[in-house]
């Protein structure tokens, strides 16, 4: 832990080096915390649902406001026929908050202030959400790069404009939550820098920043989970329903 | 099958980035892939088995909980309910038996009042019938006394006055001249003495 700023986001190696073949799959620190993610996201939800009382406890209280919360969230935006998707969008949605709230601790790894983890499940909605159009909707999926009442003259531009937004979605997607992620921890860091670096006499107003700092990343890190959630529930509502 | 092909894609293409960026991993860790495909695989083995145990054991327990709450709750409320429109009816049962048993109360109160004015005005009737009887009898009496009592006076009147005369002068005198002066004094004096 240098006082770079972006060494907090190094991968390294913990235990032996794995091949599969060309593949480099060996236990990282990253692969720590996505496992520390999900074994608390499955424990909490396992305990939230161990016991029924009519008066549930605290910690099932949590697990029903957090279901409740993702199918309501589900169902405002992409309709009841996203319901057999719920498990997949919880998951996604609690995968998300869990890693940016394990970033949150200090010394931890933020998996999702990553690229390619974001990228991957970007990229993973996105393709199942354009193989769920077009097995709802055949080619007529295709209707949804050409809005209606548009003029004629527009049209191709406008399938165009459509087609490259409809492209950008999973980096779009993915970049939000990773540059977030990483600005935000890129800044506290910067920030506790500052704190040793100008000691006992300077440090205080950095402090103070710091303080508010984490109060901010730790909105935004429930913020960008929320995010990711909804556009993949938006993303499923085209495909489902085809507004255009 | 679609996903399948398309993953295969793009661990290829990553592969291909690989070498790519290799060359300027200095600044961002994130751009170095190094781990790339071992944290893509990662991700895939944690969350692909987190939304397995997520959806096949735990979801499906939650929203059975919250619906056998909901249920549970809407028994209870109906339940509720129908015990308050029984407690309702027996409300209104208890006021009815109330307000018919005032008027029952008042009835009896009414025919035993009115029997016993009844009662009490025979018995008045009787009362006053033996009282005037009595009274009539009372005054006949003191009229036959009131008439008997002069001649009755008038006659221990002449007797002790010829008593009296035999002890005061020794001789026998005529009743009958007695009886006569008797009866002029109480003629004279009879209105001073019965007042009539």
């Amino acid at each position: 832990m240098a006082a770079n700023p972006m060494s907090q986001f190094d991968v390294y190696r913990i235990g032996p080096e794995i091949k599969v073949g060309a593949f480099d799959i060996s236990f990282t620190n990253a692969s720590l915390f996505m496992i520390l993610s999900s074994v608390s996201i499955l424990l909490l939800f396992n305990l939230g649902s161990k016991k029924n009382s009519i008066l549930p406890n605290k910690i099932q209280l949590l697990a029903e406001l957090s279901y409740t919360f993702v199918s309501k969230m589900i169902s405002d935006t992409a309709g009841s026929k996203a319901k057999p998707y719920f498990a997949f969008i919880f998951s996604l949605f609690m995968f998300v908050l869990f890693c940016n709230m394990f970033g949150m601790i200090p010394y931890t790894f933020t998996v999702t202030s990553h690229i390619i983890v974001t990228f991957m499940l970007a990229a993973f909605i996105f393709i199942g959400v354009t193989v769920i159009g077009f097995i709802k909707h055949g080619f007529g999926y295709l209707k949804l790069f050409v809005p209606s009442g548009v003029p004629a003259v527009l049209l191709p531009l406008i399938v165009v404009i459509e087609i490259i937004s409809y492209l950008s979605r999973p980096i779009s997607l993915s970049v939000r939550l990773f540059a977030n992620m990483m600005a935000g921890h890129t800044m506290m860091k910067v920030f506790g820098g500052f704190v040793i670096s100008l000691g006992i006499v300077g440090g205080w107003l950095p402090l103070s920043f710091s303080v508010a700092l984490t109060g901010l990343e730790i909105l935004v890190a429930f913020l960008q989970a929320y995010v990711f959630a909804i556009l993949t529930c938006i993303y499923l509502n085209d495909a489902l329903n085809l507004h255009h | 099958m679609v996903k399948k092909i398309y993953f295969q894609s793009i661990f290829f293409s990553f592969f291909f980035i690989k070498e790519a960026f290799a060359a300027e991993s200095g600044g961002m860790p994130q751009l170095n892939p190094e781990f790339w495909v071992s944290q893509i695989f990662w991700l895939i083995l944690t969350f692909g088995i987190m939304y397995l145990v997520l959806s096949k054991l735990i979801l499906p327990k939650i929203s059975n909980n919250l619906e056998s709450r909901k249920a549970q709750i809407l028994e209870n409320i109906e339940a509720a309910e129908k015990q308050r429109e029984d407690s309702d009816s027996k409300l209104k049962e208890y006021d009815e038996i109330i307000s018919k048993s005032k008027l029952e109360a008042n009835n009896i109160f009414n025919q035993a009042r009115e029997k016993a004015i009844k009662d009490i005005s025979v018995k008045r009737e009787v009362l006053d019938k033996q009282i005037d009887d009595e009274i009539a009898k009372a005054e006949k009496e003191i009229d036959t006394l009131r008439k008997n009592a002069p001649d009755k006076i008038n006659k221990i009147a002449i007797e002790t006055s010829s008593e009296l005369l035999q002890k005061l002068i020794g001789a026998e005198i005529n009743n009958s001249s007695i009886t006569a002066i008797v009866d002029d004094l109480s003629k004279r004096n009879g209105e001073k003495y019965y007042g009539n």
